[in-house]
């Protein structure tokens, strides 16, 4: 009996409405996916600039670039957050107050987007520049040969042709940024882990709350690899029907 | 612009024109930013360098311990057992690893002082300060990411090798230790410099369940001093340093690797 008392109890604590804490974890659920999306999207991005660069660009270029991706990967990312965090909001300040507009608090979502893409964008230029280089060179030159531009060249060569070689390490990466949202909890953003932690120390029922937000964070990861899955025979079928 | 880029002279003059750039960068740090912390704290420093260090090792030690038997039994085990190391393995990985870390200090802290069987057991000193739950947390990741690793390790170590063993008349124990580990060790070794750096980017986060490590003596720096950027740039610097070590370390056991 006492045993059923506890468990009711504890799945009260789970309700959707206060002072149940079930909403308030899926509203940290839902801001935690939407940095990883952003976060995720930014990294794409840089990567496929940066990886362009790495491979086509001038030497100084790719110097540089060889500089961010060794630093960003040597780096821990708790680190890397903090010093984007502060030295982010600082410059973008600095520039305003440059161009004479008063200081603005830095949205802790902008923030954690954009200290997310910095550090998914240093692993997909390493991701996507090796699955360009796997591209057969006569494909691109055939398409410069047809009179294509190269942003067209990229657009309708290379990103088709790379994406099926880089879907698992960029699959992987997306794994990556969905669990490294949880590293804003560190700087006071309030995602799903912040929130876990604030309801576990709050009703002192650590284990229910954390294992609550594992499985969360679990059904993510399974629901992405589920989509990979048919994202990659999709990907497969396409390319072997061609 | 098709061609493979051409490799880079080491003293190209750009890479020149670049390390005197960046040596006056350095030099303007450390003329015009505050480092006269750095000798206040230099004790403290050390001693946190030295616990991020062996949380480091033992956590990969222990992790590639229980990786071993996780991805065995993931390549070769029976069925069932397959399936329980695959679901530890898809557990751990597919949750962060800060969550796993105060679902362990917090949840089960909370839940040994309750027992009257562990508080009066001889672990209970070390069961109230930090550094076990960290450590176990460590080494539970590492073992579950690495478990991947040596799955596909064993799983692809040639077949004939292992028949020709068991011909020979090893037993199953002498195949695992004289043909099958050092096979897969020896393949799984590229990646696993790169685990080990990913495992050393990981360990700040014990500083969260206040373990003193490297990470956490910066913050109280941070915190006493009220400066922001000169201890993380400084941190950011000897994490650079001490991930630029592992890999020097791994290419090192690599390059004498025996098998090619």
């Amino acid at each position: 009996m006492q045993l059923i008392a506890d468990i009711s109890t504890s799945l009260s604590l789970l309700a959707f409405s206060p002072p149940g804490w079930g909403g308030a974890l899926l509203k940290g659920l839902l801001s935690s996916l939407q940095i990883a999306l952003g976060g995720y999207g930014l990294g794409l991005l840089i990567g496929i600039a940066g990886a362009c660069g790495k491979l086509y660009g001038n030497a100084v270029c790719r110097d540089l670039l060889g500089c961010y991706t060794t630093a960003v990967r040597a780096v821990p990312e708790l680190v890397l957050i903090l010093l984007l965090y502060y030295a982010g909001s600082d410059l973008v300040n600095q520039v305003l107050h440059w161009l004479s507009y008063p200081p603005i608090d830095i949205n802790g979502l902008v923030a954690g987007i954009f200290v997310i893409g910095i550090v998914q964008g240093a692993y997909s230029t390493e991701v996507i520049r090796g699955a360009m280089s796997a591209i057969p060179v006569g494909h691109i030159e055939a398409a410069f040969a047809c009179g294509m531009r190269p942003w067209q060249v990229l657009k309708r060569i290379i990103l088709p042709e790379m994406l099926v070689h880089a879907l698992p390490g960029l699959s992987n990466l997306w794994l990556i940024a969905t669990k490294d949202t949880a590293l804003l909890a560190v700087v006071g953003f309030t995602e799903l882990t912040l929130i876990t932690k604030q309801a576990a120390g709050g009703t002192k029922h650590h284990m229910l709350f954390y294992c609550a937000a594992g499985l969360l964070y679990l059904s993510v990861t399974l629901i992405s690899n589920w989509g990979i899955k048919k994202l990659d025979n999709h990907l497969r079928h396409t390319k072997a029907s061609t | 612009m098709l061609k493979k880029p051409a490799p880079i002279a080491r003293f190209a003059p750009h890479r020149i024109i670049l390390a005197l750039i960046s040596a006056a960068v350095v030099g303007y740090m450390i003329y015009f930013l505050r480092w006269d912390w750095l000798a206040d704290y230099s004790d403290k420093i050390w001693i946190g360098l030295w616990r991020t260090v062996w949380l480091l090792a033992l956590s990969v030690l222990f992790g590639f311990l229980l990786a071993l038997p996780l991805g065995l039994a993931q390549a070769n085990g029976p069925k069932p057992l397959a399936i329980m190391a695959n679901s530890f393995c898809t557990v751990i990985r597919g949750t962060p690893l800060l969550l796993q870390l105060w679902l362990i200090y917090y949840g089960l802290g909370s839940i040994f002082p309750t027992i009257p069987s562990i508080r009066q057991s001889e672990l209970w000193p070390y069961l109230r300060q930090a550094w076990p739950y960290a450590l176990f947390t460590l080494s539970i990741s590492f073992a579950a990411y690495e478990a991947e690793i040596m799955r596909g390790a064993f799983a692809g170590v040639p077949k004939g090798e292992l028949e020709a063993a068991r011909a020979i008349g090893m037993s199953r124990w002498q195949c695992f230790r004289r043909i099958l580990l050092p096979r897969a060790f020896y393949r799984a070794l590229p990646t696993l410099g790169g685990e080990v750096v990913l495992q050393m980017k990981a360990t700040p986060l014990v500083a969260t369940i206040t373990m003193i490590d490297i990470y956490a003596v910066f913050s109280k720096v941070r915190q006493d001093t009220f400066i922001t950027y000169e201890p993380l740039l400084f941190l950011a610097l000897i994490y650079i340093v001490l991930a630029a070590l592992l890999t020097l370390v791994f290419k090192h056991i690599e390059n004498r690797n025996p098998v090619h």
